[in-house]
């Protein structure tokens, strides 16, 4: 109902003339009613999910990054956005970001990305109320990156921008779910993501951490724990014997291959256990951005060699790092990306 | 003498039933017979026909699991137990000299620079005997006030600095990936002990059960008044030093292991003394047992009650607060 009274609102806003003063109201993610300034020119980013996005609309306009990219990821991004101020986080779960920081920043608007609920809006809702900036929440999950990328064009005045990437995210989507479509039921492995240092970290259906696998449809072995974050032990793992593991930790996939423990597992026997890639962005779990659309597209891999098998992942770096990061990786950079040990099937 | 005598025939009898009754539930099924098989085979130094991950559930998984639970039980309960009497205070327990503060700094400092566990285990080790190391250094150098005031008093203001260090280091950690890991690890948990972890933590943990044992009987003077200690021709200041010393190596290498179980070492020593009394020649030996029963009885219902687990620190809260205030209202000896 929201989305559809924000819909007729873009529209209404897009046949406005250029020449209009205000922007009309926009209602964000969080059903709250936004009024953004005429020209929306420096944008703080509250989270990283939020950074990633607005980046990719308009990158001239993010003001700056909640942490300063470390070298190994600057080296994805040109000059300036490499250079960028670090400016804090300004999400509830925990602000590094001071209020004048975004003040002095002369921010036009806050933008933040990821959960909508109550917690979340109320504190967008206080930000605002104190420091005068419109502060927009929008849900940062998957399969709603193209309606939020929409919403947040309208709103910075890049609609145009944001309607190209929002087009070609949904077809990256659909793409993702007809091929998974294809694939029959006993055709899809059983999986196991483990998180920490010692692999023992999981997530139920409709965890945060876990949308990839869901959007893959994905046989988690995990699927009837609670969604969140949950500690497993040894045993269950074991006894759930996933057909494949995905990590997101270096030491733990390191160590995996020679524990006793997880030797046992046949995920591990068969040297199906990965590794996701990490940068400039995490591909698979965190930050829990656009940038999960590569960790689709690579654990669609390798769950699904024969429904995936065309998909050239090269490729859907470039197009990916083209559209999102502005800057195509170079072959070393592809090289080194693809090329690190766990990341593809090994022979 | 008879009832001391139950005391610990019961509580031995008990440890061992709950060591069965850990081997044999779990997750993973594995029938008594298999058990039996596989004990058999071990004891005789035979092949045996078992799928070979009910080999792997038995040795890689309960049995350091149920090890850890006994070594990190006794080593809390025996260390609570000292600090106890040493400090002549019942709300005592074995952080209040800063070691797991100490260790949860080391731990959280691992898992902000990205080491793996063994990185984790080890600096949480060397940071729970560092804290204790700088408050038994600068406590014992505060003159002119009574020397267990100074080091309480120094363990709570050090704890407090370091707790803050914590409160830091999350705070700048990353918010996906590393606080999760920081507040899984601050929970306490058994579940990811394998052999070489245990191999790593119970040499330390040994080193110090050893003078503890053997000066059992002498810690009884660390209750009286220094002068009346000196009197009897002790050097409390030596005895003391040696006590701290070999509670901290066994408390270090116990968190280092588990990361942070509260209650153990607070309430156990309470049990027990509740009933072979306040000496601490028999205290001790119980204690332990006692200790020991009690966290592998939790960690056992952590890792079955759910698919996932049950963070031990919660159940042992659970079960720590009513028995506490339990324990003291029946209580009326002097502790």
């Amino acid at each position: 109902m929201t989305r559809l009274r924000a819909l007729s609102v873009a529209v209404l806003v897009l046949a406005l003339p250029a020449s209009a003063q205000a922007q009309a109201e926009i209602v964000d993610g969080s059903g709250r009613t936004i009024r953004p300034p005429a020209r929306v020119e420096r944008v703080y980013a509250a989270g990283p999910p939020a950074s990633v996005l607005v980046y990719a609309i308009a990158p001239d306009k993010l003001l700056g990054w909640t942490r300063a990219l470390r070298p190994r990821e600057a080296a994805f991004f040109d000059a300036r956005a490499a250079a960028l101020p670090e400016l804090g986080r300004l999400t509830g779960r925990a602000n590094t970001a001071n209020v004048e920081v975004v003040l002095r920043a002369r921010t036009d608007l806050i933008v933040d990305v990821g959960f909508v609920a109550g917690t979340y809006a109320s504190l967008a809702e206080r930000v605002q109320a104190q420091t005068g900036i419109p502060y927009a929440l929008f849900d940062g999950r998957l399969d709603a990156t193209p309606a939020t990328l929409r919403a947040l064009g309208r709103l910075m005045g890049d609609a145009p921008a944001a309607e190209a990437l929002a087009l070609w995210f949904e077809g990256e989507l659909a793409d993702i779910s007809a091929r998974v479509a294809r694939v029959p039921r006993d055709e899809r492995p059983r999986v196991y993501y483990g998180r920490g240092p010692a692999g023992l970290q999981t997530g139920g259906t409709g965890s945060i951490n876990l949308e990839v696998l869901d959007l893959l449809g994905a046989e988690n072995v995990a699927a009837e724990a609670r969604a969140g974050l949950v500690t497993v032990s040894p045993e269950q793992v074991l006894l759930w014997n996933p057909a494949v593991i995905l990590t997101t930790d270096p030491n733990f996939w390191q160590r995996a291959w020679t524990d006793p423990l997880w030797r046992a597992v046949d995920a591990v026997a068969q040297r199906r256990l990965y590794l996701s890639p990490h940068l400039p962005f995490g591909w698979f779990d965190f930050p829990p951005g656009p940038n999960r659309l590569l960790g689709a597209w690579w654990a669609g891999r390798l769950l699904y060699p024969r429904v995936f098998g065309d998909v050239d992942l090269e490729q859907k770096v470039v197009a990916f790092h083209r559209r999102f990061y502005h800057r195509s990786p170079s072959a070393e950079q592809l090289r080194a990306l693809l090329g690190e040990p766990g990341v593809r099937p090994s022979q | 003498m008879k009832a001391r005598s139950i005391a610990y025939a019961g509580a031995t009898a008990v440890l061992l039933a709950l060591i069965a009754l850990a081997f044999a539930v779990g997750r993973y099924p594995v029938s008594l017979g298999e058990l039996a098989t596989l004990a058999g085979a071990l004891l005789s130094n035979a092949p045996h026909d078992l799928a070979s991950n009910v080999d792997t559930v038995v040795l890689q998984v309960r049995a350091p699991r149920v090890l850890a639970a006994l070594l990190v039980g006794a080593s809390l309960a025996a260390a609570g137990t000292a600090y106890q009497g040493m400090f002549r205070n019942p709300l005592v327990s074995p952080d209040i000299l800063g070691v797991s503060t100490g260790a949860a700094l080391g731990a959280v400092l691992a898992i902000f620079l990205s080491l793996g566990a063994l990185g984790i285990q080890l600096f949480a080790f060397a940071g729970g005997l560092a804290a204790v190391a700088l408050v038994y250094g600068v406590g014992s150098r505060l003159r002119g006030h009574d020397p267990l005031l100074a080091l309480v008093l120094t363990g709570v203001v050090i704890g407090t600095l370091l707790g803050s260090a914590i409160a830091l280091l999350k705070y700048l950690a990353d918010p996906y990936n590393q606080l999760p890991a920081i507040t899984f690890w601050l929970l306490g948990s058994l579940a990811a002990v394998a052999p070489g972890d245990l191999a790593i933590a119970a040499p330390f943990a040994l080193i110090g059960l050893v003078p503890m044992l053997l000066l059992r009987w002498r810690m009884n003077l660390l209750a009286l008044p220094d002068d009346e200690a000196r009197a009897l021709g002790v050097n409390t200041r030596r005895l003391r030093a040696i006590v701290v010393a070999a509670a901290t190596l066994m408390t270090a290498a116990a968190v280092a292991l588990s990361g942070i179980i509260g209650w153990v070492g607070l309430l156990v020593p309470h049990a027990a003394r509740l009933l072979v009394g306040p000496d601490f020649g028999r205290l001790l030996p119980l204690a332990m047992l006692i200790g020991a029963a009690f966290l592998l009885a939790v960690d056992t219902l952590c890792r079955t009650l759910a698919t996932i687990e049950v963070p031990p620190g919660v159940l042992t809260a659970l079960v720590g607060t009513p028995v506490f205030l339990w324990l003291f209202a029946v209580s009326r000896r002097p502790w």
